[in-house]
């Protein structure tokens, strides 16, 4: 295998371990409004996630900066190509990053509602317009010769891409809804769950839609169809057995299982994709390819022993976290 | 407008707003941590106190510093594409190990710092806090990697149309990192330690808790007179450095178009007109410049137009004198507010060592004004290092206006530049709001008024 090949994983690595630890803390951000009924329930979901929101959050950024380091032409393409949306999900970021900060720091309830609804409309936003980027990739997007894209409107809106949106935007909700029912205690608990039960079906009704719509806009199932139609399967399994687990009460498995679709879901984004990079709808002349885009043997060969070094001490450490913080969030001594 | 300035305005905007939270950061929470290992060794509660209330305010401004620093990141791709094809391949990788190294360990053990005071042993919290610290400084060091790489380029070669790394510790090692990083950190514990006398030096003169106050007013004016002291001699280093690598930047931060004397005089005020190319009023101070330039009094340093001959010579034809004045006025400034922070810190220390501090209200007075001292000189820094590059981007290799994204639209980059703007102009008010907030409710000693006092596992007789 080559150094590039394997940062294309790595990259999609990062993608995973991102929607699957960020997912669910954008998913409890909006349960946050459909949820929770009074401040203090509020107050005990935003803690929920309190710890660990931030370091989620950096696997988006170190997915960023592995992606300019290992395809400086990826980074530039897709970065430069997706201004606009980047933009919004920036200004998010930053509203919902603070927010959680400020919400606590005065007493008054109109301060708390109004941090409260950024951290909303900052959950909201992100994965829907990380949906939307990455199934208007998959798409194919106006690329020319130069790498440069120059795109119009319907290029990032479309009924597939907006599809694709609310289809991330709803696993991470769900996923969010799980890891409630595992944080938390009593009432806000049941209703998690049974907010799930309902949510699961719009989950996999989405899912069908985006994947049907795929067939037609897409090369998924022409590509590489012997990973990608089996992949496709065990998502959809994965994601109806949450409705028997939910039924049958056992949260850590339904958890689990949600987690695991989110993370195959991306997983086939990247499956479907390789080798290419960003897909040009203009001729397959203008790709961007693991090999086209990647820097250079020396760069790569550097990057991958410091990975190497760096990444399990991370992700032990991660974990030691929610090793510490592994209470249910019971209304008492919360920070947030 | 064209795209080329206002991405560079969004630029200068965002960065210059980011850094005024990163050095705060790291000057705040070291001296957190040095109070809660006061407190840890020491057992007394005063410490723990002090680390607590600084500690709020240290979270309050590393939230802030945080978010900000997620649009640094993305704004190379997205606003300079052509620079991030570039250089990628040396400057991908400090930014990439900034975040698996230094972001992962600062946000993961913050999170561990403010939820675990009742989860985790004293030592364990104490190392979370440490971590923190060292994380802080790490995410300096990388970033500041890739920037000495726009300054001095240094580990690759140019080729498929690029620059290609071939030397990583090159890059680490870059004499341009080893003057800049030192610099840097020394602002920066400066900055976390004027704001803490700062705050301290109004809270003394309004007579509240003055004992919690006096001792942070103490300890804030040691490191702020260590970092001042450091800031110079580490900012002398780079000034001959500069002669080495960039001589256009120090001519222009002297606005000297023609050779110098031998030995160069130093202005401390001129007029410059940079259409004409001339100076119409100087103040000169013998001898300093050479002091400046070789740390001898010796010696001339050479004009902008000698040096744009040279480098018209070496590069092709084109401008090469970056904007003059901006230049000029940003160094004076920041070694202005320099000068102004180590005086001000020795004379604290002498009042206190003379037991005069309570009693000299001026004194106490400018210390509050002083907060702002290296914020405006840590601007002014960074003003002069890049805009004393200009036309280079990676001096040398490219030129900023080559470095732009060619598909970004001016209609775009508005909407972009005014949302930031927008965004930044709410935080800093609510940031500032929040400041205020905690500093008039000081230090809470009762446990009902302060939940995360009632958590604190020191209470419970942890030492027996």
């Amino acid at each position: 295998m080559e150094l590039s090949e394997l940062w294309f994983i790595l990259v999609a690595v990062l993608f995973i371990g991102f929607f699957f630890l960020e997912g669910f803390d954008f998913g409890v951000g909006m349960a946050t409004r459909t949820l929770a009924r009074n401040d203090i329930e509020r107050r005990m979901l935003v803690n929920t996630i309190g710890p660990f929101w931030d370091a989620n959050e950096v696997w988006l950024l170190t997915a960023g900066g592995a992606i300019f380091a290992a395809f400086p032409h990826w980074y530039a393409t897709m970065f430069s190509g997706y201004y606009i949306p980047l933009v919004i999900v920036l200004l998010a970021l930053i509203g919902r990053g603070v927010a959680f900060e400020f919400r606590g720091k005065e007493k008054a309830q109109q301060w708390k509602n109004s941090w409260d609804w950024v951290i909303f409309i900052g959950s909201v936003l992100p994965p829907f317009l990380f949906g939307v980027l990455f199934t208007s990739i998959l798409r194919g997007m106006p690329i020319d010769a130069n790498m440069n894209i120059y795109a119009g409107f319907t290029d990032y809106v479309n009924v597939y891409s907006v599809i694709g949106g609310i289809t991330v935007t709803l696993l991470c909700y769900l996923h969010g809804l799980m890891f409630v029912t595992l944080k938390t205690v009593g009432e806000l608990r049941e209703r998690g769950r049974k907010q799930g039960q309902k949510i699961i079906y719009a989950v996999l009704a989405s899912l069908l839609l985006f994947v049907g719509l795929s067939y037609f806009e897409t090369d998924l199932f022409t590509v590489r169809a012997g990973v990608t139609i089996p992949l496709i399967g065990l998502i959809v399994f994965a994601y109806s057995s949450v409705i028997i687990l939910l039924a049958k009460k056992r949260d850590a498995l339904s958890f689990t299982m949600s987690g695991l679709g989110i993370m195959m879901t991306v997983g086939l984004l990247f499956v479907a994709l390789f080798p290419r990079v960003m897909i040009s709808s203009i001729t397959s002349a203008n790709d961007l390819t693991v090999y086209s885009a990647a820097s250079g043997d020396y760069s790569l060969k550097v990057m991958t022993i410091v990975a190497v070094t760096l990444l399990p001490f991370v992700i032990g450490y991660q974990i030691w976290s929610y090793y510490v913080f592994r209470k249910r969030v019971n209304g008492k001594d919360m920070i947030y | 407008m064209s795209e080329l300035i206002l991405a560079r305005l969004q630029f200068g905007t965002t960065t210059i707003f980011h850094f005024s939270f990163v050095p705060m950061s790291i000057g705040l929470v070291f001296f957190v941590a040095l109070m809660e290992t006061l407190y840890v060794v020491k057992k007394q509660e005063v410490y723990l106190k002090m680390a607590k209330f600084w500690g709020h305010l240290f979270l309050i401004n590393f939230a802030v510093g945080v978010v900000t620093g997620i649009i640094q990141e993305f704004q190379f791709g997205m606003n300079w594409s052509e620079y991030s094809r570039f250089v990628g391949d040396v400057f991908g990788a400090p930014l990439a190990i900034e975040a698996l190294l230094a972001f992962f360990m600062e946000s993961t053990f913050i999170g561990l710092w403010i939820f675990g005071w009742k989860k985790l042993s004293p030592k364990v919290h104490l190392a979370c806090i440490w971590l923190v610290a060292i994380g802080t400084m790490l995410s300096a060091l990388w970033i500041l990697a890739a920037n000495s790489f726009m300054q001095e380029p240094v580990g690759f070669v140019i080729q498929n149309r690029r620059a290609e790394m071939n030397d990583f510790f090159a890059l680490l090692t870059n004499p341009q990192l080893l003057v800049e990083y030192p610099h840097v950190i020394f602002g920066a514990l400066a900055t976390g330690a004027f704001f803490i006398a700062g705050v301290s030096a109004f809270k003394i003169r309004k007579n509240l808790q003055v004992d919690i106050f006096k001792k942070s007013f103490n300890i804030a004016l040691i490191i702020g007179l260590i970092s001042g002291l450091g800031i110079s001699i580490s900012g002398h280093t780079q000034a001959q450095h500069l002669m080495e690598t960039q001589p256009m930047k120090m001519a222009a931060s002297e606005g000297l178009w023609e050779d110098s004397e031998d030995p160069a005089a130093w202005s401390a005020f001129a007029i410059i007109e940079e259409e004409t190319q001339r100076n119409t009023f100087e103040l000169n101070i013998p001898y300093a410049l050479s002091f400046l330039a070789y740390s001898k009094f010796e010696g001339n340093v050479p004009g902008m137009n000698t040096l744009q001959a040279e480098y018209e010579a070496t590069y092709g034809e084109g401008n090469y004198i970056p904007p003059v004045n901006a230049t000029f006025w940003s160094f004076r400034i920041m070694v202005g507010a320099g000068g102004l922070m180590i005086l001000l810190s020795a004379v604290g220390l002498f009042l206190t060592y003379r037991k005069k501090l309570e009693t000299s209200k001026f004194y106490l007075h400018t210390m509050v004004w002083l907060i702002a001292f290296p914020f405006v000189a840590n601007t002014a820094g960074w003003v002069m290092t890049e805009i004393g590059r200009q036309p280079w981007t990676v001096f040398g290799l490219m030129t900023t206006s080559a470095a732009v994204s060619p598909n970004v639209s001016t209609q775009a980059l508005l909407f972009s530049l005014i949302a930031f703007t927008l965004v930044y102009a709410i935080l800093a008010i609510v940031l500032v709001y929040l400041f205020l907030r905690e500093i008039r409710k000081g230090v809470v000693y009762s446990t009902a008024e302060d939940p995360q006092v009632s958590i604190d596992p020191f209470n419970k007789g942890a030492y027996r």
